[in-house]
């Protein structure tokens, strides 16, 4: 897009900082379209689970359930606590979401669309979404309340364990690709089972560090079962108790930006992101453009998503620790090994 | 044996996934709610919903101002003041029903010697306001005017039981 621009008549600084500017908000306005979107799906997906219908009254079948909550929450009163740390508890939620939306940038949509092609686009990925809990602990600290104090604590805990073993797996990742970049990483994936199917998926030693992943990005987006922070039965709503209107929404719009992203690296690093499942055209679907087979891909680990939350009850405490610590990390640690060890023996670095 | 069977079964999810397998069944099942705002649920001929004030076919009121409903309402949701009318009849001047008060218990109209006053089979009476919740005579006697045709065939309906 840069050309383009230079193309217009304008130094290459101008032409660079517009072709950015147009590409973050590419990127950032129909992320927030389909944050509204996935919120309806999830609801959907859990009403039919629970054999309910679910939002059906706003739009066709509902599909506008999001707009009319957005509308009604950005026209409520801000309520800031008397006893709040009012700078800090403004702060919060604006960390939260741009932490969110700051992580979307190395994203490869299809070949060559990606925002920031950086070399270390996973190493990114990992120090952005370790600086999401900031948000969640200012709000819990700033609120001066018990409640969302004790939802902050538990959430940094949480984050901090599973993103150990997050940082083993995506090693497993790395070791195979042998590069950070996202791109290329993908790239790497083409034809990886036996040249015909595509994604480290259908690789025996790296489907279940897929496993792992997959619920350690649960436990990452804190949702059902390790939703913990928001533990409606035990902390009220967690961190998210004393805000109110365009705060709490971007709380929500935060955390749902992050659950679609933890898709998006699922379909990415796993799937052969906007490659086609099978390495083979079948179907002239090599025609079929590399973004709608990420969106595709996205959309069923959402699926995935909601259909846990539907599914599975609320880890104790001390279980998801257990988990993070004595089982989690063993296991990616034991595959580290595993795998470099199977990669030195065969020669996959030549 | 079994240690070995535990082993593998909760190294294979096995349990998730008996569990997703179960709520994906579900996932496809037909849906056991009704698809409310567009579909409703049948009511009894005795259902209890808004107040409403009826009159007589001529478009006379009903309500003789006997203030039996005031005294038996255990909410005392209820006020009424009456005068008589020109033509020496005794009415109403005044009757507010505070529904934000109200209980639906129905007592109302157990005690109306005259049917007047009766709860109808409206329920979607949400309003944006407290203050619209505050009912007064001509409230009550529109929704009469809008309810009479369901109103009179409960009452018919459930006649051969009081």
């Amino acid at each position: 897009m840069t050309e383009f621009f230079q193309s217009l008549g304008m130094s290459y600084e101008w032409a660079w900082g517009l072709a950015t500017l147009a590409g973050i908000l590419l990127i950032a306005l129909p992320l927030m379209l389909a944050v509204a979107m996935i919120i309806y799906v999830d609801r959907k997906v859990w009403a039919a689970i629970n054999l309910r219908r679910g939002p059906n009254v706003v739009g066709p079948f509902g599909l506008l359930q999001s707009f009319a909550d957005g509308l009604k929450v950005f026209l409520q009163e801000t309520i800031i606590p008397s006893a709040a740390n009012k700078g800090i508890f403004i702060l919060a939620p604006i960390v939260t979401f741009t932490v969110a939306l700051a992580a979307w940038a190395v994203i490869p949509f299809d070949a060559g669309m990606v925002l920031a092609d950086i070399n270390v686009g996973l190493l990114y990925i990992l120090a952005i979404s370790s600086l999401s809990v900031y948000g969640v602990i200012m709000a819990g600290w700033a609120s001066n309340s018990k409640y969302p104090f004790f939802s902050a604590m538990r959430a940094s805990a949480q984050m901090i364990s599973y993103e150990v073993s997050i940082g083993f797996i995506l090693v497993c990742v790395v070791l195979y690709a042998g590069t950070f970049n996202l791109s290329e990483i993908v790239m790497a994936q083409e034809g990886h089972g036996f040249g015909i199917v595509n994604g480290y998926v259908f690789n025996l030693l790296l489907f279940p560090m897929w496993v792992m992943f997959f619920i350690s990005c649960l436990a990452e987006t804190q949702r059902v079962p390790f939703d913990l922070t928001e533990a409606e039965s035990e902390l009220v709503a967690g961190y998210q108790t004393e805000y109110s209107s365009m705060s709490f929404a971007l709380f929500w719009l935060g955390e749902y930006a992050n659950i679609l992203l933890m898709c998006m690296l699922n379909a990415i690093l796993f799937f052969g992101g906007w490659l086609p499942p099978l390495n083979i055209d079948l179907i002239p679907w090599f025609d079929i453009p590399g973004i709608v087979w990420l969106l595709l891909k996205t959309f069923f680990f959402f699926f995935m998503f909601s259909w846990v939350m539907a599914t599975v009850p609320r880890y104790r405490y001390d279980q998801l620790m257990r988990l993070g610590w004595k089982v989690f990390l063993p296991i990616s640690l034991l595959f580290v090994v595993l795998i470099s060890g199977y990669l030195m023996a065969t020669g996959h670095y030549g | 044996m079994s240690a070995v069977t535990h082993f593998i079964k909760s190294f294979t999810l096995w349990e998730f996934v008996k569990a997703h397998a179960l709520t994906l069944k579900y996932f496809f099942k037909p849906k056991v709610t009704i698809n409310y705002p567009f579909e409703k649920n049948p009511l009894s001929p005795r259902f209890r919903g808004e107040h409403a004030l009826r009159r007589y076919p001529n478009g006379e009121e009903r309500c003789i101002a006997c203030k039996l409903c005031e005294a038996v309402c255990p909410a005392q949701a209820i006020t009424i003041e009456s005068e008589p009318r020109e033509d020496g009849s005794r009415r109403t001047t005044r009757y507010d029903i505070d529904m934000t008060k109200c209980i639906y218990c129905g007592f109302c109209q157990e005690a109306c010697p005259v049917d007047a006053i009766v709860e109808g089979p409206n329920f979607e009476y949400a309003t944006e306001t407290r203050e619209e919740l505050l009912y007064d005579k001509a409230k009550l006697l529109a929704n009469g005017d809008k309810w009479e045709r369901a109103i009179a065939a409960n009452l018919e309906a459930d006649a051969p039981y009081r």
